[in-house]
């Protein structure tokens, strides 16, 4: 067998704490020795262990599930966790996300953007009545491709690679993003929401909304759970250029925002 | 939460530069074909100006009718660049952000729509010049007249730069279209983008050769031509 020797890893990382006074933006260098099927989670783990014990960075379900380990991968915005390091360079760049508030080196603070975010949007079912917020009542059965369709728009981990991938959103902060607007095409899709296109106007209806992407498909090539943004967005806009263009939106039936939600 | 506005006009001014970025692709697209007639012969072209100036229609010239043509042009060119300006970087802070978003990221479309960005201004000033020059001598086009302005009016660096300006962002702008609204998607979205790609740099590529081959015969019936002349002189 051809036994090869394992690669030397340079890991350049960009350091930065704001909270540490005095602290400026500066590279720290790690060389580490490749092992296989390494990821970026096992050699940022290895650097703090061995190198470094005060390296910051977001790491849950090392799965590709929570979101949280999202970075600049050689300028590229992907999940630290889901890289192997096989897929990269000897030479390997680290750097937080950008548009997120920075918590310190690799760690961003995406929740609290997302946290805005869905607020905004309003995420959440919307229902008129009161009696179908009734927990007992049993739920409605739900066409299974609808269901389907809805769920993988759900798929969304919130990771923010999309965000910052986005050259939108690096030049008008107040857009809402390729997450964003993939959580209004979800609600837009499912039946239990009675919201309508005229209320979804109101949300993204505007350059902060869908007529602000400027189709660059940054968000639609970095997003690790390959989510369909790029059609989603082209959907969106259709249906908010049907309803900007053809309805009265001031005097539309919008469906009253109480504050029971 | 704050509120919205329930305004409509993001959607007039997202479908307006749309519609008028389309007309002014499609016009290209024809345009540079019409222009190319001149490979087939100085005999081609004249037939290409004599149709456009309504001679087989109405039985005489009417350049005026390349006048109006230029005036609905301009029309929708402004408008077009008008629109596209509230997307461009507006401060030099944006501009610099966008462009270190750029270099990091080196994602293609990302790249696409700096280069849409750089042609669209060029534009400005190349194919203001252009418009006008034809608005106000519709009848000074032909395969001689036009060669002569090539040539002896110093056309020619306008047009070279006016020609890869004009068909990077056409044809970037229609793959970008395509994709904004969904177009052609078929089942395979992710399929029909990668193909639509291609289409797009399969078409910069020949209309940028058909656009160089066209120049160069303007050029060298101009240089004839004045050659012609030279010896005319001289006898
Ligand atoms: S859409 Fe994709 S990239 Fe964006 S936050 Fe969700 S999972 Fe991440
Ligand atoms: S397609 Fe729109 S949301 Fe996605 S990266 Fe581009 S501008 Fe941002
Ligand atoms: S650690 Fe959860 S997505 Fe990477």
């Amino acid at each position: 067998m051809n036994e090869q020797s394992p690669r030397k890893l340079t890991i350049n990382i960009l350091r930065y704490d704001p909270h540490v006074k005095g602290d400026k933006p500066h590279v720290d260098t790690f060389e580490i020795e490749e092992a296989p099927g390494m990821t970026l989670f096992i050699v940022l783990n290895d650097i703090r262990e061995h190198h470094d014990a005060s390296l910051k960075f977001d790491f849950v379900c090392r799965a590709g599930i929570c979101g949280s380990c999202g970075m600049l991968i050689n300028g590229r915005p992907g999940l630290a966790c889901s890289t192997l390091t096989s897929k990269l360079p000897d030479v390997i760049n680290l750097a937080p996300l950008p548009v997120f508030e920075l918590i310190g080196d690799l760690s961003v603070y995406n929740g609290k953007w997302m946290r805005g975010m869905n607020e905004r949007l309003e995420t959440w079912i919307h229902q008129k009545e009161k009696e179908m917020r009734d927990i007992n009542r049993i739920e409605e059965p739900m066409d299974p491709d609808l269901s389907e369709e809805i769920y993988e728009l759900d798929r969304c981990i919130e990771c923010g690679c999309c965000v910052a991938g986005c050259g939108t959103l690096q030049m008008n902060e107040n857009f809402v993003g390729a997450v964003g607007l993939n959580k209004i095409a979800r609600y837009r899709l499912d039946p239990r929401d009675e919201r309508e296109d005229a209320d979804y106007y109101e949300l993204i209806g505007d350059e902060d909304g869908v007529f602000g992407c400027m189709t660059l498909l940054g968000c639609e090539d970095v997003c690790p759970k390959k989510l369909p943004l790029q059609s989603k967005i082209a959907y969106l806009r259709r249906q908010m250029v049907k309803i900007g263009l053809t309805k009265d939106i001031h005097k539309c039936d919008c469906l009253e925002h109480d504050e029971e939600y | 939460m704050s509120k919205l506005h329930h305004s409509r006009i993001p959607a007039y001014l997202d479908v307006t530069q749309s519609v008028t970025g389309l007309l002014l692709a499609l016009f290209i697209v024809a345009h540079i074909i019409f222009e190319a007639s001149i490979l087939l012969g100085p005999g081609a072209m004249e037939k290409m100006t004599l149709f456009f100036e309504g001679y087989y229609l109405f039985g005489e010239r009417h350049p005026i009718i390349i006048t109006i043509l230029g005036i609905i042009i301009s029309a929708l060119f402004l408008v077009h660049a008008a629109l596209a300006i509230r997307k461009i970087p507006s401060t030099w802070h944006q501009y610099r952000t966008f462009r270190k978003h750029m270099k990091r990221f080196r994602h293609d479309d990302t790249t696409l729509w700096m280069v849409q960005v750089v042609t669209g201004f060029a534009m400005f000033y190349l194919g203001s010049v252009h418009i006008y020059m034809m608005m106000a001598n519709p009848s000074k086009i032909g395969p001689y007249l036009s060669a002569q302005r090539v040539v002896e009016g110093w056309m020619w660096p306008l047009y070279l730069a006016l020609l890869f300006c004009v068909v990077l962002h056409a044809f970037i702008g229609l793959y970008r279209l395509a994709l904004k609204w969904g177009w052609f998607e078929g089942s395979n979205y992710r399929q029909s983008r990668r193909i639509m790609k291609r289409i797009m740099r399969a078409a910069i590529l020949i209309y940028i050769v058909i656009g160089l081959a066209s120049l160069g015969t303007y050029v060298s019936i101009g240089l004839d031509a004045g050659q012609k002349r030279i010896e005319k002189a001289q006898q």
